[in-house]
């Protein structure tokens, strides 16, 4: 099965029942935690006992954010899917939760939240579900108002899955625009399984604050993940895991091919999601002989 | 939706310049208690919009929860505030805290656009033609 974000977009993907499925697997709970108690440790708040205004971006059904309830944070919640918004009033989710789309912007007054987390989510901007999406306007307007509602010298953890390279870079390029200072973060990055990518902002210029942190398991040891043959795979997929071997999209060609034109959108297409794609020539999607 | 997001919470609707302080209306509100923590609420006083957060209580038909400028420190932070019924604190304690708005709506003051809170919570999804 291929990884969520290319099976339909997330208000889709995530109906009533894969909310459920989602929150009701034990795996994904304990995997969702741990990325959260990781997330919470590089956001390293002061250590002051003080609780804290954060965001949860993308918080889904709430298994993020219970764990800023349970470091006594208090936190507002952004999700797309209404689906996954039900299910954490069910749970009776201590933050204050917004059905609302992160790639309109996070509408929020400037400088009044003390930090940020989001989960598993953000690589969902790197689709362009809907002809009207542009993935590069929708990073720049959610990084722009993330900045903004930030206090000075802020910090956002945000741990994602990236489909290549790129999208990883696309998504690290529209925060630094967006005049955030930091880098991604990478734990067990040996592992294929446990490997987990954390894009470590601060909000304001570089100082000293703002060295990255080392990554869990970077030097080659393993995490004991990857041990565990009990992995509930329907889980990993839910979440949006490396999956090992994607299913092939099945192609729908009509007799003649689809032309020119189709070919030369769907390349911009793919470009604009930040894949590698071949530059167009005058080869580009040309009649074939056939040869017998 | 608690009033301490309503203080936060701005429209980014198309044409609008500030979108702030979306005009709260509620059919139905309910209160929840929350320990007291006024170390969070020393934090959070500054970057509280004090008039804003009088329309809103004022919106729920609470006239004398908040008074209209907000009190000194010294009063709201005073050695014990915490323990007396009615003090300061507790008022904006339970102002932002344990009040939450469950069905209603937030209007945008510049553009009129409204949004709806269902369950507590607010829709804040814009059309594709008003981002
Ligand atoms: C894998 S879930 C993670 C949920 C939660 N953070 C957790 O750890 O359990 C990803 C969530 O991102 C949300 N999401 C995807 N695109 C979004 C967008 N544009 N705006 C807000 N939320 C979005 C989805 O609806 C889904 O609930």
């Amino acid at each position: 099965m291929p990884r969520p974000e290319f099976q339909a977009p997330p208000d889709v993907f995530y109906n009533e029942s894969e909310a459920r499925k989602y929150t009701t697997s034990s795996r994904i709970i304990e995997i969702q935690s741990r990325i959260s108690e990781r997330a919470l440790e590089l956001l390293a708040l002061p250590n002051d006992g003080v609780p804290k205004l954060l965001l949860d971006i993308g918080c889904g059904s709430g298994l993020s954010g219970e764990t800023l309830t349970e470091h006594g944070h208090h936190w507002i919640g952004y999700d797309i899917s209404k689906s996954m918004l039900d299910v954490a009033l069910e749970r009776e989710t201590e933050g204050d939760l917004l059905l609302a789309d992160m790639g309109q912007g996070l509408g929020l007054r400037p400088g009044v939240i003390d930090g940020a987390i989001s989960i598993s989510a953000v690589q969902w901007l790197c689709n362009a579900d809907k002809s009207s999406h542009d993935p590069r306007a929708r990073l720049k307007a959610f990084f722009g108002s993330l900045y903004r509602c930030l206090a000075r010298g802020a910090r956002v953890v945000l741990q994602f899955y990236a489909d290549n390279v790129k999208q990883s870079e696309m998504i690290v390029t529209f925060a630094m625009r967006a005049g955030f200072a930091g880098g991604v973060v990478v734990d067990w990055p040996h592992s294929s399984k446990a490997k987990k990518s954390y894009l470590v902002l601060t909000c304001g210029p570089p100082s000293i604050n703002t060295s990255l942190p080392k990554g869990k398991g970077e030097n080659g040891e393993m995490c004991s993940d990857d041990d565990d043959e009990s992995s509930d795979e329907d889980g990993d997929r839910t979440v949006g895991i490396y999956e090992r071997n994607r299913a092939k999209k099945k192609q729908k060609t009509k007799k003649n091919g689809k032309g020119k034109d189709w070919l030369l959108k769907k390349k911009e297409q793919m470009r604009r999601r930040g894949h590698d794609v071949p530059a167009d020539t005058k080869y580009t999607g040309r009649k074939r002989k056939s040869y017998f | 939706m608690r009033l301490l997001t309503h203080n936060m919470l701005a429209s980014n609707v198309r044409g609008a310049t500030t979108g702030y302080p979306l005009k709260l209306e509620a059919s139905n509100w309910c209160t929840k208690e929350v320990e007291l923590n006024a170390d969070f609420i020393r934090g959070l006083l500054p970057k509280i919009d004090w008039r804003a957060l009088v329309a809103a209580t004022r919106a729920l038909g609470l006239p004398d929860l908040l008074p209209d400028e907000q009190p000194p420190e010294e009063e709201i932070f005073a050695k014990g505030a915490a323990d007396v019924e009615g003090s300061a604190i507790r008022r904006i304690h339970h102002a932002l805290l344990e009040i939450h708005v469950q069905q209603g709506s937030l209007t945008c003051p510049d553009t009129n656009r409204s949004f709806p809170i269902d369950k507590g919570i607010p829709n804040m999804m814009l059309h594709e033609d008003e981002v």
